[in-house]
């Protein structure tokens, strides 16, 4: 049961989250933004009860917390996959085929770029640029950055990531490589 | 130099380039086989050195001896190496890059023959987590220099007498807008440290933050004292989690040894430093729209004046600079602003960092002196183009910024010269375009960039760059009209003057230099239906040569349009009216019997 506001019906456990956050950065000037990175860190996105409790605890109307959460690329306000993944579409990923890449992603998942999995394990991005213009063209999967690619290799990609951890791959130099860090 | 650098140590390139290419499981088979070979070998990562295309990279520093440089490196290369090093062995000569002297860095390298590093000084060279690094080269030096020895006057006549200008776009004269903050009226002012590099292509701030954190943090706490502000805040794209991580610890490290924080080296000045993560939006690399997003707002920009130098964050004046203006601070501080200015040209002082990519043989990091031409640092830093193609076009200063053909090749790179040819600084994205790239399909790659990041505040901007996407996208569908040229330059050059900020006034400028420069692009595309290039798909077609043919049918198997028939053993036929143009026949046939033309 929801009312307008939504969070009246949220489980106490999350509210308690919500409230650890909120206390973090209540005496930070202009907290809003950092409160919306921490929440969607924790949860994922940005439901519609998490922003109306946030735009109470911060007594900022609800429709600026909405503009704000609306307005950057980063904020999502509906749930997305376990894996994120970003096809760089900069210009040197661009001259050297990252259309072909994002492509070949698409097809490898069966949805395209702003879509998430069925089964919710992947979604797919395009992102402006990843700042690795070297060695373009770029995917960053989650908070790795690989390069190099090309087409034939994001089906290994995909299955790599889809490995339970831990399990060592041997690679060689001109494949794909990651940063497990 | 501490004691660690009397032994012998090995570096491995760890900035998201050198990680993305592979360095962590380099780094790791490194320090396992030295912890079971029990050597007396330091093993440290260090930042970007700039030769993206040789990552992953290692440094073998011997005491006394020169550095090597070796790559492209793999877990067990780099075993090798070590053991080399361990049992006195020599280096294989086949893996070396080159050599670091006392007199030089890399002599032998055509690529570094003209750079000049002062911001990279430290990038490559430096464990970019260890303040010690820093400091044992003389870093905070600068900063304790001018909080001891200097008047914040006089620190802002030193940098107007290096002539250093914002290396982020504009190229407004720094020292400058340091002298209007420290002379607007109030108490609360603020520093910022604009490192939103937006800009597609671009990756320089990202290196320095990743290579050499404390040099941007030592020249902004310079810059504090010097326009009287006690609070900062640097605003990073989130793309760049690595950057933000050692900007942490290097603030940490820096406030631990009272370079940062209150009562900063035993003085009453107080400079107390925040990170602001972007949240998503390129606009906010536009200074107004960035200290909205600061506050907590939707990124839109506003009008200037008033500018953040007397009205800036939360209304108190406020000095933005981005990360290599910071940079150079320190060095400028050291040296002298004299020494500064003898390097670059007239107008442009010192020198400027390019993050060169696309299709040229050399890509990475360069720094070279202002004044230096295109075609040495495309043809000699660069290495020329790329499988021995031709090149068309440099792309210089990212979405507003322009294409620069051939023919301005020999311009110097100053401010003035380059948006006398229709480009701009910028932040010092280069991209090279060869033949197989077109330039139509650029300036709808860069029109749909930015109709995607206008903030919609203004109308020009909003409307305009949206319309402008729709007759670039007809032309390179084929659709094009004749009088499309005219209408993409009447919207350009409205949207141009009446944009409310700079991001809307530079968007057309992608749209103009090619038009300029590559008019007979634009002519192929609407008059005859062509792609010179051959990039749009829609004004390609697909044919068999008969001759070619085999008949195998793997083409025909392949078509997901089945569009391509034909008896085995005989020359197959595509049916153009049901031909997407997805280009699987072609990379399919063995024979090379498929042309796209």
């Amino acid at each position: 049961m929801t009312n307008t506001l939504g969070h009246l019906a949220m489980a106490p456990e999350d509210t308690d989250v919500l409230d650890k956050i909120l206390a973090r950065h209540l005496k930070d000037p202009g907290p809003l933004i950092p409160v919306l990175q921490d929440v969607q860190r924790r949860f994922g996105h940005l439901s519609r009860e998490n922003l109306a409790y946030i735009a109470r605890a911060l007594r900022i109307p609800l429709s600026d917390v909405f503009g704000t959460a609306s307005f950057y690329a980063q904020f999502y306000l509906a749930p997305r996959g376990e894996n994120m993944v970003r096809v760089c579409q900069g210009t040197a990923c661009h001259v050297q085929g990252s259309g072909e890449i994002l492509a070949a992603f698409a097809d490898a998942l069966g949805i395209d770029a702003g879509e998430t999995t069925a089964d919710g394990e992947f979604s797919l991005e395009r992102v402006a640029c990843v700042g690795s213009c070297g060695l373009a063209p770029v995917v960053m999967i989650n908070d790795k950055t690989f390069g190099r690619l090309s087409p034939e290799d994001v089906p290994l990609l995909l299955a790599k990531i889809s490995t339970p951890l831990g399990e060592p791959q041997e690679k060689a130099h001109n494949q794909p490589q990651e940063d497990p860090s | 130099m501490d004691d660690s650098l009397a032994k012998a140590r090995i570096m491995v390139g760890m900035g998201t380039c050198g990680l993305a290419a592979g360095a962590r499981p380099v780094f790791d088979a490194l320090v396992a086989t030295r912890e079971a070979a029990q050597a007396a070998v330091e093993i440290v990562p260090t930042g970007c050195i700039g030769m993206c295309e040789q990552e992953p990279m290692i440094d073998v520093i011997q005491p006394g001896g020169d550095r090597i440089t070796l790559g492209p490196m793999t877990p067990e290369k780099a075993v090798h190496v070590l053991e080399a090093l361990v049992n006195g062995t020599p280096i294989p000569e086949e893996w070396v890059i080159g050599r670091i002297t006392q007199e030089a860095i890399y002599p032998e390298l055509s690529s570094f023959r003209k750079q000049r590093r002062i911001v990279l000084r430290n990038c490559g060279f430096i464990n970019p987590e260890s303040i010690e690094e820093y400091t044992a080269l003389g870093g905070y030096a600068a900063l304790e220099k001018a909080i001891t020895a200097m008047t914040p006057e006089e620190v802002i006549d030193e940098i107007i007498a290096s002539g250093l200008r914002g290396r982020g776009g504009g190229g407004f004269p720094t020292g400058l807008k340091w002298r209007f903050t420290r002379q607007a009226p109030g108490e609360k002012k603020y520093l910022v440290c604009n490192a939103d590099e937006g800009d597609p292509g671009a990756f320089m701030d990202r290196s320095i933050l990743e290579g050499d954190p404390h040099s941007v943090l030592e020249g902004m706490a310079i810059a504090a004292y010097a326009v009287g502000a006690d609070e900062g805040y640097i605003y990073v794209r989130a793309e760049y989690p690595l950057a933000i991580r050692r900007l942490r610890l290097a603030i940490e490290q820096a406030e631990e040894r009272h370079f940062l924080g209150k009562g900063i080296l035993g003085t009453d000045f107080s400079f107390t430093l925040h990170i602001k993560e972007g949240a998503g939006a390129f606009v906010c690399g536009e200074e107004t729209a960035l200290l909205a997003s600061i506050e907590g707002k939707r990124g839109m920009p506003r009008p200037r004046p008033p500018f953040p130098a007397s009205k800036g964050l939360w209304g108190k004046p406020t000095n933005i600079n981005n990360v290599e203006t910071y940079a150079n601070v320190p060095y400028i501080i050291r040296a002298g602003g004299a020494y500064f200015a003898a390097i670059g040209t007239e107008k442009s002082k010192g020198t400027k960092v390019f993050a060169l990519a696309g299709k040229v043989n050399n890509t990475g990091l360069t720094e070279v002196p202002m004044g230096i031409t295109l075609r040495e640092v495309i043809y000699e830093i660069g290495g020329g183009i790329r499988d021995g193609k031709q090149f068309k076009a440099v792309q210089i200063g990212g979405p507003s910024g322009g294409c620069i053909p051939e023919e301005l090749l020999d311009i110097p790179i100053d401010y003035d010269s380059l948006s006398q040819a229709g480009a701009i600084m910028g932040s010092g994205g280069m991209v090279v375009m060869d033949e197989d790239t077109c330039m139509v399909d650029v300036a709808r790659f860069f029109m749909d960039f930015i109709q995607k990041e206008s903030c919609g505040k203004c109308a020009p901007c909003r409307i305009g760059t949206k319309r402008m996407l729709e007759i670039l996208t007809r032309i390179t569908e084929g659709e094009g009209q004749p009088a499309d040229l005219d209408a993409l330059l009447e919207l350009a050059y409205t949207v141009k003057d009446l944009s409310l900020c700079g991001l809307g006034q530079t968007a057309p400028n992608p749209v103009l230099s090619t038009i300029r420069h590559f008019r007979h692009e634009y002519e192929a595309h609407i008059r005859d239906r062509t792609c010179p290039a051959k990039v749009c798909n829609a004004l390609l077609t697909y044919t068999i040569i008969p001759e070619k043919c085999t008949g195998c049918g793997l083409c025909a198997r392949n078509c997901p349009a089945n569009c391509i028939s034909g008896a085995p053993k005989e020359a197959h036929v595509i049916d153009q009216t049901r031909c997407t143009k997805c280009n699987t026949c072609l990379a399919k046939c063995p024979f090379e019997a498929i042309v796209r033309s």
